[in-house]
C-alpha cells in the first residue's frame, strides 16, 4: 500500500500531544515523568518525597491519568511519540505494549536488582508480565476474583460453610431458592462483565484460544462445559437474569437480594464503607470454588510498573521502580490504597494479616491464571460477555452462541493468523 | 493583476490552513478506510494491509452497525422533528405581545445549549435516577412507577433524546426568532383586519414565510443529530445492551478502544455519504415545495 497518508494521519497527532513531552529540568537533576491511575496516582505522590531524600538527583513528575481514559491516552501518545519515561498498567495491557514495541524489557535490570526477585511475588501473576521469556513490568500490586457472600443467608439455608466444589455451589444456590424464593443466590453482572464465564472457563481447563493464539476455542468442549455449568445458573433462577433491576450491588448485597457474588479486592473497601453495621461481620470472602472441589482458577489481575523504551533515563526509572517494589513501600502503599501488594512477603505483616477478608485472596492469588496474551483480547472478552448474556437471556442455545462466539473471535484474529503464517 | 495578487495574498492563508488541517486529513482518513491500519499497524507501518472494499463490506455485514445506524435513525427522526417543534412553539411564545420579559426567558431556554455536557449529564442522572429521580417522582403521581429509564434497553434511547432535546431547542429557537422578526408586521396587521383568527395567521402568513428558516434549521439539525455521541459517551456508553450505540460511538470505539482505525475510518465515510444524501433529499423537497 501507500503509505505516506497514513504516515501524514499520524503527523498531525503529535501536534495535539507536543507540550506534554518535554523533560530535563533547569537544576541539573534528572527529571523523569511517571504516569499513574486515578486514585493510585493521587496516593503515590505520598510516597516521592522519601524516594526523593534518597535520591535528591531525580525529579520524579507524577501525573494523574484518569483509569477510563488511560489506555486510549497511552495510546494515543504512543502515536504522538509523547509517552511518559514510566508508567503503571494494567497488566493484561502488556501483549498490546509489547506488540508495539514499546515497553522495555526489565529482565537484565532484574538480574541485577538486589529487591526485585521472581520468588518475593506470585507466581500466575508474575506470569502476566512475561512473553517469549522476557519481562515487560514489575508487578506493584494484584487483584483477583473470589466469593464475597453472606454468611448468614447461607447457613439460613443450611450451609455452614461457602461451596468447596461446583456440586456444592449448585446444591448450595437450590436450598437458598427454596428458602428464600423471590431473592436469588447469586449475581453475575452479564450486562459489563466477562470475568465470570472466562473464569468458570479457565477452571475447566480451556485455553480460550487455540493454535499460538490464532483461533477461538470457546465451542471446544472445555469451555462449553463451563458454559453449561454458568447457564445452569440462570435457567434454574439461581441468578437475575435482568440484571438492569439491580441498581446498586451494595444495596441489593445489603437487603439480601442476593448472597454470592465473584468480584474484587476493591469491594472489600466498599462493602466496610456501605453496608449496613448490622452487616459487617455477616459478610464475607472465600476462594472459588473448582469444578472438582479445591480451590479453582481465577484472573491474574493487577498493575504493573513499566519502563517505556523510549525513556533516555533508564537508570532513573528503574531505580523508582525498585524503591516502589520494597516491602516497606509496598505496605505503605497498601494502607494508603488498599490495594493488595505483590509481594509475598508483605502480607505476613499485620496490616495484611490482620485484615479478615484479605486471607481468601492470598489462598486464591495462588491460583491464579493469564488470560490469552494477545492484544485483541480486550476486544475478545467483551465478545464473550456479549454472547454469554445472549445465552442467559435464552437467544442463542448453549453450544450454537459459542459457535457465533468462536466465528468472531476467527474475524478478530485474522491479523494475526496473518502475521504469524500468511506473510 | 494586482486584483489577482490580492486576492491571493487575502484568500491564501485560510486556504493553506484549510488544505492541511482538513483536506490533507480527509484524504489520509478516505486512503485509511482501504487499509486494515490497526494495532500492529501502529507498532509498524509494515503491517498495515491494502484491503479494497473489505471494510465497508465488513460493515455492511456487521449486525453492530445496523443496530448503530436503527438507534441513530430513531434519534433523528423522533429527536429531529421533536427539537423542531419545541424550537418553534418556544420562539412564538417568546415573540408573543403577551409575554413579559422577553430576556430573560431568551436566555434562560438558551442556556441549556451552553452548558457542558458533563454538567448536564451529572444533573440528568439524578433526574432518572429509578429510585431517587426526580422524572420517577413526579410520574408517580401518575401512578406510573419504577422505570429505569438509563438501564432498561426500551427507555434509554427516549431518555437520551428528551434530554439532547432540551439541551438543544435554544440555538434552534434563536434562529426561528430571527426569522419572526423579519415578517413584516403589516401582514398580520392586514390578516387581522380581514378576520383572520391566531391559527389561520399562524398557518397562512408564519409558517410559509418562515420556510427558508425552518429548511435550514432542519438541515442542520439533521447533520447534528446524525452525529450524536456526547450524550450516550457521558450517560448509557452505550448500553444496555447497545441500545443507545450510534454510529459515532460505534466509530470511537472501534477507532480508538480497539484501534480498528481502518474500519473506523469506513465507518466515518459511510456515515459522510448518510449526511449527504440526507442534505441533498432535504434540499431537492425544498426547491419542489418552492416551485409549487
Amino acid at each position: 500500500m501507500s503509505r505516506s497518508p497514513v504516515r501524514l494521519f499520524f503527523f498531525t497527532l503529535p501536534l495535539l500531544a507536543a507540550f506534554a513531552g518535554c523533560t530535563g529540568a533547569g537544576d541539573g537533576r534528572t527529571r523523569i515523568t511517571f504516569w499513574a491511575l486515578g486514585a493510585e496516582g493521587e496516593h503515590v505522590a505520598k510516597l516521592m518525597p522519601a524516594f526523593n531524600k534518597r535520591h535528591p538527583d531525580i525529579d520524579v513528575r507524577v501525573q494523574i491519568i484518569p483509569w477510563n481514559a488511560a489506555h486510549e491516552k497511552l495510546l494515543t501518545a504512543f502515536a504522538g511519540e509523547s509517552l511518559p519515561d514510566m508508567c503503571q498498567i494494567g497488566n493484561t495491557w502488556i501483549p498490546e505494549f509489547r506488540t508495539l514495541n514499546t515497553i522495555d524489557n526489565l529482565s537484565p535490570w532484574v538480574a541485577a536488582s538486589k529487591t526485585v526477585h521472581e520468588s518475593s511475588y506470585f507466581p500466575g501473576i508474575w506470569d502476566t508480565n512475561v512473553m517469549d521469556s522476557l519481562l515487560y513490568g514489575v508487578p506493584w500490586y494484584v487483584d483477583t476474583r473470589v466469593l464475597f457472600y453472606r454468611s448468614d443467608l447461607l447457613a439460613a439455608a443450611g450451609n455452614a460453610q461457602p461451596p468447596g466444589s461446583w456440586e456444592e455451589w449448585f446444591d448450595c444456590s437450590a436450598k437458598m431458592q427454596s428458602r428464600f424464593p423471590g431473592s436469588y443466590a447469586n449475581f453475575f453482572s452479564t450486562n459489563n462483565e466477562w470475568a465470570p464465564p472466562v473464569i468458570l472457563g479457565l477452571q475447566k481447563g480451556s485455553s480460550l484460544l487455540k493454535e499460538n493464539n490464532t483461533l477461538g476455542d470457546f465451542s471446544g468442549p472445555e469451555f462449553t462445559a463451563a458454559m453449561h455449568a454458568f447457564y445452569t445458573f440462570f435457567k434454574n433462577g439461581w441468578a437475575p437474569v435482568k440484571t438492569a433491576q439491580i441498581v446498586s450491588v451494595y444495596q441489593a448485597f445489603a437487603e439480601g437480594f442476593f448472597a454470592m457474588y465473584i468480584t474484587g479486592p476493591w469491594y472489600i473497601g466498599e462493602f466496610m464503607n456501605r453496608l449496613p453495621d448490622s452487616l459487617q461481620g455477616v459478610w464475607m470472602t472465600a476462594p472459588l470454588p473448582g469444578p472438582d472441589g479445591g480451590i479453582g482458577l481465577s484472573l491474574a489481575g493487577g498493575s504493573s510498573l513499566v519502563m517505556f523504551r523510549q525513556s533516555k533515563h533508564k537508570a532513573a526509572v528503574w531505580s523508582l521502580i525498585e524503591y516502589l517494589s520494597e516491602p516497606e513501600q509496598q505496605l505503605e502503599f497498601y494502607r494508603l490504597t488498599g490495594d493488595l501488594p505483590a509481594r509475598v512477603e508483605t502480607w505476613r505483616d499485620p496490616a495484611l494479616a490482620g485484615n479478615r477478608f484479605a486471607g481468601a485472596f492470598f489462598l486464591q492469588l495462588n491460583h491464579v491464571r493469564a488470560t490469552p496474551k494477545v492484544p485483541e483480547w480486550e476486544q475478545i472478552a467483551q465478545k464473550v460477555r456479549e454472547y454469554a448474556e445472549l445465552i442467559t437471556m435464552d437467544q442463542y442455545t448453549v453450544e450454537d452462541g459459542l459457535r457465533a462466539l468462536d466465528r468472531e473471535v476467527n474475524v478478530i484474529l485474522e491479523k494475526r493468523r496473518w502475521l504469524l503464517h500468511g506473510r | 493583476m494586482g486584483g489577482k495578487r490580492a486576492v491571493i495574498l487575502f484568500l491564501g492563508p485560510a486556504l493553506v490552513a484549510i488544505g492541511v488541517f482538513f483536506f490533507v486529513p480527509v484524504l489520509a482518513a478516505f486512503a485509511l478506510s482501504f487499509t486494515d491500519f490497526d494495532i500492529y499497524a501502529l507498532g509498524s507501518f509494515d503491517y498495515a494491509r491494502f484491503v479494497g472494499f473489505k471494510n465497508y463490506a465488513q460493515l455492511l455485514a456487521d449486525p453492530l452497525f445496523w443496530k448503530a445506524f436503527r438507534n441513530t435513525l430513531e434519534f433523528l427522526l423522533i429527536g429531529g422533528p421533536l427539537s423542531i417543534g419545541v424550537s418553534l412553539a418556544a420562539a412564538l411564545m417568546i415573540q408573543s405581545k403577551l409575554v413579559r420579559w422577553k430576556g430573560f426567558f431568551r436566555t434562560a431556554y438558551f442556556t441549556p445549549v451552553v452548558t457542558t455536557l458533563v454538567a448536564v449529564a451529572v444533573i440528568w442522572r439524578f433526574i432518572y435516577h429509578p429510585r431517587f429521580g426526580l422524572l420517577n417522582y413526579l410520574l408517580s403521581f401518575a401512578g406510573i412507577g419504577g422505570i429505569d429509564w438509563l438501564g432498561d434497553q426500551h427507555w434509554a434511547m427516549p431518555a437520551i433524546i428528551l434530554m439532547a432535546v432540551w439541551k438543544n431547542f435554544g440555538y434552534n429557537m434563536v434562529i426561528f426568532i430571527a426569522g419572526l422578526q423579519n415578517i413584516p408586521a403589516e401582514l398580520y396587521e392586514a390578516a387581522s383586519i380581514d378576520g383572520a383568527g391566531h391559527l389561520q395567521q399562524l398557518r397562512t402568513i408564519t409558517v410559509p414565510l418562515l420556510a427558508p428558516t425552518t429548511v435550514y434549521i432542519s438541515i442542520l439539525t439533521m447533520i447534528g443529530y446524525f452525529q450524536l455521541f456526547s450524550e450516550p459517551y457521558v450517560m448509557t456508553q452505550g448500553g444496555p445492551l447497545n441500545s443507545t450505540l450510534s454510529i459515532v460511538l460505534l466509530m470511537y470505539q472501534q477507532g480508538f478502544r480497539w484501534w480498528n482505525m481502518g474500519y473506523s475510518a469506513a465507518l466515518a465515510f459511510v456515515l459522510f455519504a448518510f449526511i449527504m444524501a440526507g442534505s441533498f433529499l432535504q434540499s431537492r423537497v425544498q426547491k419542489r415545495w418552492e416551485a409549487s
